[in-house]
């Protein structure tokens, strides 16, 4: 792996080329599959590809929101998106599910896939009459006994009969969640699941998403600001700051630099590895600077 | 009660009220109030070009409220003016310019009265057709569309993810409003067609539990509105729409008033 040289050489980021494929990825050799871009022509893995995207560029009103991103889940895995508040993360998955198109790059799904989404934020209109069965029924027509199974899976089979207006935000979480599992999905897309929910319900989530994963072999795209509870189910994390700052498995990405970097010192002293090092920095708009000197100290990446 | 004029208004109120209920839900739960009120005052234009080239007008009205509606969309893609003072724009550019090509068709002696507030007593039985012809097609696209229309309404991006194709959906969408109202207008006038859509939707919403619920009950308001609003035209002598309007007003106000209670 090559990504070891990244401070080798200052590098003009005006042209707006940021990264090359090699600096995103391939920083620690125990993440060699994650190094692999698309056309490598390396061994393919064992699952199949469920949704990838290669390239994204997307810019609105002349500032790049995304820009050249990669994000591949296959069968089985779950991948967690982390990165700062504004860093293009929910963007991101409205590309991937089709629901913006980018101005460049392309995404590939698998024929005819079946998506379960979980929004960031779901408001229902207080003016559209919903039970919390109908609503789990507008992912899919589903039978009664269907929806009850599904509502049980997560918890909220009490809920059945309940407007949906009059949950809270954790009982809303659940529901939501019953509404893309009820489609039977083989990915499941999860935005900030956990925001508004107490720590319980966190880890009781993120049990039923690793249970999910076993048991059904779903593709998981989990999106957070928060790595810690996370990690030990993802089989990969990439942070994102509007490009990719780095990838990998979650023990290594909690020691890369970039995760330090985006979610300040506490969060790296929270997980407690590691010596500070950065190839690039952000300025305030979000524009990915070079690093000025280099680091001291020595460089671990292990 | 047997006149053939007062049957024909009957047979045309209740038909427009049965296909302007599902829509009018989707026109409450998508906010689209004024966006329908701009399109219905656009429908003046559309009277006024039809009386000059006598044309037939609902047809002539159907053509201009959907340009009017795909000038909104293409208007609502700038952000500097916000939604509401758009559609207030239009609405009143829309009336100020149809007043006028109506008064340079006919002169002044054109009684706008007619339009502005409709005439349910004058429906023909041309306009019978017209209104259970294009009253069919509505209400089978809507009863075709009702699951993405509503999984749209509820959340959008969620109906997008799971495969709903949003973009033709609101198209259709907007398609069938400028329908309704072409039909409507000749009814209840430009200046009242929008309450047939959100008055009943509006008084069943605080008895509904589902959305299907929601539509069935303000179907059977609209209906029954029309029904005890010619009544009480007929009996007092009052004009016809405006005693339907007010009929709707009447029984939103009667279904609202229990949860305005429970509130304090």
């Amino acid at each position: 792996m090559d990504g070891r040289e990244r401070q080798a050489q200052p590098r003009s980021f005006a042209a707006g080329q940021h990264a090359r494929p090699a600096d995103r990825q391939a920083w620690n050799g125990d993440v060699a599959s994650a190094a692999r871009g698309p056309g490598k022509g390396l061994e393919p893995r064992a699952e199949p590809e469920l949704i990838a995207a290669h390239a994204i560029l997307l810019s609105r009103g002349g500032r790049a929101l995304l820009q050249d991103v990669d994000i591949e889940v296959r069968r089985g895995e779950i991948v967690t998106l982390i990165g700062p508040n504004g860093a293009g993360k929910t963007t991101l998955v409205r590309v991937l599910l089709g629901i913006l198109l980018p101005n460049r790059g392309e995404v590939r799904r698998k024929a005819d896939l079946r998506v379960g989404y979980v929004p960031q934020r779901l408001e229902v209109d207080r003016s559209i009459p919903l039970t919390v069965g109908r609503f789990v029924a507008l992912g899919r027509r589903s039978s009664s006994a269907e929806i009850e199974a599904v509502l049980a899976e997560v918890g909220a089979q009490a809920l059945l009969e309940r407007q949906l207006n009059e949950l809270s935000g954790g009982e809303l979480q659940r529901v939501v969640l019953a509404r893309a599992l009820v489609r039977s999905p083989e990915l499941l897309v999860l935005d900030e699941p956990v925001r508004g929910v107490d720590y319980a319900g966190e880890a009781e989530l993120y049990t039923l998403i690793g249970r999910l994963r076993s048991e059904r072999g779903l593709g998981v795209l989990l999106v957070s600001h928060d790595l810690h509870i996370v990690m030990a189910q993802s089989d990969r994390v990439i942070c994102l700051n509007h490009h990719v700052c780095c990838s990998g498995v979650p023990h290594s990405v909690a020691q890369h630099p970039e995760y330090a970097r985006l979610f300040g010192p506490q969060a790296s002293r929270a997980i407690g590895l590691y010596q500070h090092h950065h190839d690039h920095s952000h300025d305030l708009a979000g524009a990915p600077q070079p690093a000025a000197a280099p680091p001291p100290g020595p460089q671990e990446f292990k | 009660m047997t006149e053939p004029f007062l049957m024909r208004a009957l047979l045309g109120g209740m038909g427009l009220a049965l296909v302007a209920a599902p829509l009018g839900c989707f026109v409450v739960w998508r906010r689209m109030a004024y966006f329908g009120e701009a399109v219905a005052q656009s429908g003046l234009i559309g009277i006024a070009i039809g009386l000059a080239l006598a044309l037939n007008l609902t047809a002539s009205v159907l053509v201009v409220t959907l340009a009017v509606s795909g000038l909104l969309l293409l208007l609502a893609r700038q952000n500097l003016v916000p939604i509401d003072t758009l559609l207030g724009l239009v609405a009143h550019a829309a009336l100020a310019l149809g007043v006028i090509i109506a008064s340079l068709v006919q002169g002044p002696q054109l009684d706008l009265m007619t339009f502005l507030f409709g005439d349910i007593f004058a429906i023909s039985r041309a306009d019978l057709r017209w209104i259970y012809f294009g009253g069919l097609v509505t209400l089978a696209l809507e009863i075709w569309l009702w699951r993405p229309l509503l999984a749209i309404s509820v959340h959008e991006d969620l109906a997008a993810a799971e495969g709903v194709r949003t973009p033709y959906v609101k198209a259709v969408f907007v398609l069938l409003l400028a329908l309704v109202v072409a039909i409507a207008i000749k009814i209840v006038g430009v200046l009242l067609t929008v309450a047939f859509l959100i008055m009943p939707a509006a008084a069943a919403r605080p008895l509904s539990e589902t959305p299907e619920q929601m539509a069935v009950f303000a179907a059977i308001f609209g209906m029954l509105s029309v029904a005890l609003g010619l009544f009480l035209s007929v009996t007092l002598d009052t004009p016809g729409g405006p005693s339907i309007v007010l009929m709707l007003a009447v029984f939103f106000v009667a279904a609202v008033f229990p949860s305005v209670l429970r509130r304090r």
